[in-house]
C-alpha cells in the first residue's frame, strides 16, 4: 500500500479500518489455515529433510551425527540406484503412455451417440471409486500362478506365466493394474475437453473432404492439447508416488525389478531405519518431480496450440 | 453433457463394431470386482478351482464372520469412515476459504503466498513422511489418527482442492458480490451467503476426491499406526495373512468386498454427479 495514501487517510481523520484494510485482514484470515498448514506440514518438513540428509541417523543404533555430504556421495555410489531409477523410469513412462492413450480412446468411444453409452462411461470410471488396496488385492489374487487370469487362459489352451514372479511381467502387471484403476479420471477430463471442441470445425473439415484421421490429428488433438498436458503432468507426478500397488503386488521384486524410488525410500527409512539416507532419497525424489513439472510447464509453450 | 455427434454419423455396422469394442474394453474394469465378490463367498477349496468358476457353485459365508473375528474390523471400518468424513469437511472449509481469498480478495503478498501454497502440489507426501513422523512422534501423536486428519486438511493434499476452488471463484461473475457489498455485507458474509452457495458443484468435486484420497491412504497409516484397533481399512486388508505372511485369500477378498462395495453402490446411484462434477470443475486447467 502506498504511504501517500496512508498519510492522506490520517490527515482526513478517517477511521483506521478502511475498506481496503479490512479486506486485507479478511484475506489473511481466509488463507491463514491453509498457509499455516503449508508452513507446518510442507515447508518445515522440507527443511528438516535437508537437515536430516546431512546426518548419519540410525534409529535402531541410536546414532545421529553430522556427516556433511556423505549421504549424497553414498547415494551417487549406491549400486542399487541405477536399477531403482531404471524401474522408476520404465514404470512412469509405461504408465503415462498406456494411461493417456487408453483414456483418449475411451473418451472418444463414450463420446459417441449410442444408446446406453452412460453405462459404459460408468463402468470405465468405476475402479476410481474402488478402494486402491482392495483393487490391488483382487488383482494380486487374479495374477497368481494358479489365479483367475491363468485359469481362464488355461481354458483356451494357453499356459500363462507366473505374472508377479518374473521381472518383465511383474512390471507390466503393476502398470496395468494402476492404469485400469485410474484411467477413468483421465477419460472424464478428455471427455470434457472433446465436448468443448466446436462441432462446426468438424463440419467444415468434412465439407473440405478431410478424413476421420485428418480430423483427429488436425482438429481434435491440437484443441485438446491443454488437457493432454494437464493429464500428463497429473499422471507423471502421480506415477512417482505409486506405493500401495508395489507393496501389495511385488514388494519391489522379483529382485529389485519393481523397486521404484518411493518404495526404495520406504525400505531404507522405515524397514532398515536409515532415516538420514531415506531423507537423501526424498530430496532426489523431490528434485525429479520439480524438474519434470518445470519441463512440462515449459513444453506448454511449444506443444499446446490453443488455450482459452 | 451437451454436444454429441449426430446419430446418423454411425452406420449400423459401425454401431455393432463399437458395441463389441466397448464390451471387450469393459472386461478388465468389471471382471475384477465380479471376481472379488464371487470368490469371497466360495469355499476355500473352490477359490483356485480349475476351470475357474465364474458363478460360484457352492457358497460359504463363514469367511465374512472370519473377517470380524481375526481383526477388530468394525472398529477399523469406523476409523476409515470417520477420518474420511472429518478430512472431507475440513478440506472443504479450508480450501474454499483459501480459494476464495486467492481469487477475490486483494491483499499484499497474495501472489507470492499463492506460489508458496502451490509448492504443496509439487511435493509428494512420501518426501515429507520422515520428518512428519518425527514431528508427530515428538508431539506424542504417533499411533493416533491425528496425522491422518491434520496433514490432509491443512497440508499438501488440500492444495489441489484450494486450486480447484480458486479456479471456480475466479470464473464467478463479480457483480453479485458488488451488490452485496453495497448493501453492507462483510467479506465473510459475502463469502458465506453469496459465493459459497454458488460453489456447490466445485465443492462437490472437492468432497469427492478428498473423500477418495483419504479412503485410499495407505503409506501414512502404515507409517503412523501400530495397533490393529487404530488401523484404517486399506491397512487392515493387508493384515489378513497366515503365519507365513501369505494372504488368506477368501478372508482378504471378503474384507475387500466390504470395503469396496458400499462406495461403489453410492457411485452407481450418483454417477452423473460424480463424473460431471469432476469433469466440469477447475480440473480442466
Amino acid at each position: 500500500m502506498p504511504t501517500a495514501a496512508l498519510t492522506a487517510d490520517r490527515s482526513r481523520k478517517r477511521p483506521f479500518w478502511t475498506m481496503e484494510r479490512r479486506d486485507s485482514l479478511a484475506g489473511y484470515l481466509f488463507i491463514a489455515p491453509q498457509l499455516c498448514g503449508i508452513v507446518l506440514f510442507v515447508l518445515i518438513p522440507l527443511g528438516l529433510v535437508v537437515w536430516y540428509s546431512l546426518h548419519e541417523w540410525n534409529v535402531l543404533a541410536g546414532t545421529f551425527r553430522f556427516v556433511g555430504d556423505a549421504n549424497y556421495k553414498k547415494l551417487a555410489a549406491d549400486p542399487a540406484l541405477p536399477e531403482v531409477l531404471g524401474a522408476t523410469a520404465i514404470f512412469s513412462a509405461g504408465l503415462v503412455v498406456f494411461n493417456l492413450s487408453l483414456a483418449l480412446l475411451l473418451a472418444i468411444l463414450v463420446n459417441q451417440k449410442l444408446r446406453g453409452i452412460t453405462v459404459f462411461r460408468t463402468i470405465f470410471f468405476s475402479p476410481v471409486v474402488v478402494s486402491l488396496v482392495a483393487w490391488t488385492i483382487v488383482w494380486n489374487f487374479l495374477l497368481q500362478a494358479n489365479g483367475g487370469i491363468n485359469g481362464l487362459l488355461q481354458v483356451i489352451g494357453v499356459t500363462g506365466p507366473n505374472w508377479l514372479r518374473s521381472p518383465p511381467t511383474a512390471m507390466a502387471s503393476v502398470i496395468v493394474v494402476q492404469v485400469f484403476k485410474n484411467v477413468g479420471l483421465n477419460m472424464v477430463l478428455f471427455l470434457a475437453a472433446l465436448q468443448g471442441v466446436p462441432r462446426e470445425l468438424y463440419e467444415a473439415a468434412r465439407v473440405d473432404g478431410a478424413s476421420r484421421w485428418t480430423q483427429f490429428h488436425a482438429i481434435t488433438v491440437p484443441l485438446i492439447s491443454p488437457t493432454i498436458l494437464l493429464t500428463m503432468i497429473i499422471t507423471i507426478v502421480g506415477s512417482l508416488q505409486v506405493f500401495a500397488q508395489i507393496a501389495v503386488l511385488t514388494q519391489g521384486g522379483p529382485g529389485m525389478s519393481t523397486t521404484v524410488l518411493v518404495y526404495y525410500l520406504y525400505q531404507q527409512a522405515f524397514q532398515f531405519h536409515r532415516f538420514g539416507y531415506g531423507a537423501t532419497i526424498s530430496i532426489l525424489l523431490f528434485l525429479i518431480v520439480a524438474v519434470l513439472t518445470f519441463a512440462q510447464w515449459q513444453m506448454r509453450k511449444r506443444i499446446v496450440f490453443y488455450e482459452n | 453433457m451437451k454436444t454429441e455427434s449426430s446419430p446418423n454419423d454411425i452406420s449400423p455396422r459401425a454401431r455393432v463394431a463399437l458395441y463389441g469394442l466397448l464390451c471387450v474394453l469393459a472386461i478388465p474394469f468389471v471382471f475384477p470386482t465380479w471376481w472379488m465378490v464371487t470368490s469371497s463367498v466360495k469355499p476355500i477349496s473352490d477359490i483356485f478351482a480349475f476351470p475357474p468358476e465364474l458363478i460360484p457353485s457352492r457358497f460359504d459365508w463363514s469367511t465374512y464372520a472370519e473377517v470380524f473375528k481375526l481383526q477388530p474390523f468394525a472398529q477399523q471400518y469406523w476409523n476409515s469412515c470417520y477420518i474420511a468424513a472429518i478430512v472431507t469437511v475440513g478440506t472443504m472449509a479450508v480450501s474454499s476459504m483459501a480459494g476464495y481469498a486467492f481469487a477475490r480478495i486483494k491483499f499484499p503478498g497474495a501472489n507470492l503466498i499463492f506460489m508458496v501454497v502451490l509448492l504443496g502440489l509439487l511435493i509428494p507426501s512420501e518426501v515429507t513422511i520422515v520428518p512428519l513422523f518425527q514431528m508427530f512422534l515428538k508431539w506424542g501423536l504417533v499411533n493416533t489418527h491425528w496425522p491422518l486428519i491434520l496433514v490432509p486438511i491443512f497440508g499438501a493434499p488440500s492444495v489441489f482442492a484450494t486450486f480447484v476452488m480458486r479456479q471456480f471463484f475466479i470464473a464467478l461473475p463479480v457483480e453479485l458480490e458488488e451488490a452485496a457489498r453495497v448493501d453492507g455485507l462483510s467479506r465473510f458474509g459475502i463469502f458465506w451467503q453469496i459465493a459459497l452457495p454458488l460453489a456447490k458443484p466445485a465443492l462437490a468435486a472437492v468432497a469427492i476426491f478428498t473423500f477418495l484420497h483419504s479412503w485410499n491412504l495407505y503409506l501414512e497409516p502404515i507409517v503412523f499406526l501400530t495397533t490393529p484397533g487404530n488401523f484404517t481399512l486399506p491397512q487392515a486388508l493387508t493384515q489378513y495373512v497366515d503365519v507365513y505372511q501369505g494372504p488368506m485369500w477368501n478372508t482378504q477378498l471378503a474384507a475387500a468386498t466390504l470395503t469396496a462395495l458400499p462406495v461403489l453402490v453410492v457411485f452407481i446411484f450418483a454417477q452423473r454427479q460424480f463424473i460431471e462434477g469432476l469433469a466440469h470443475t477447475g480440473l480442466k486447467g
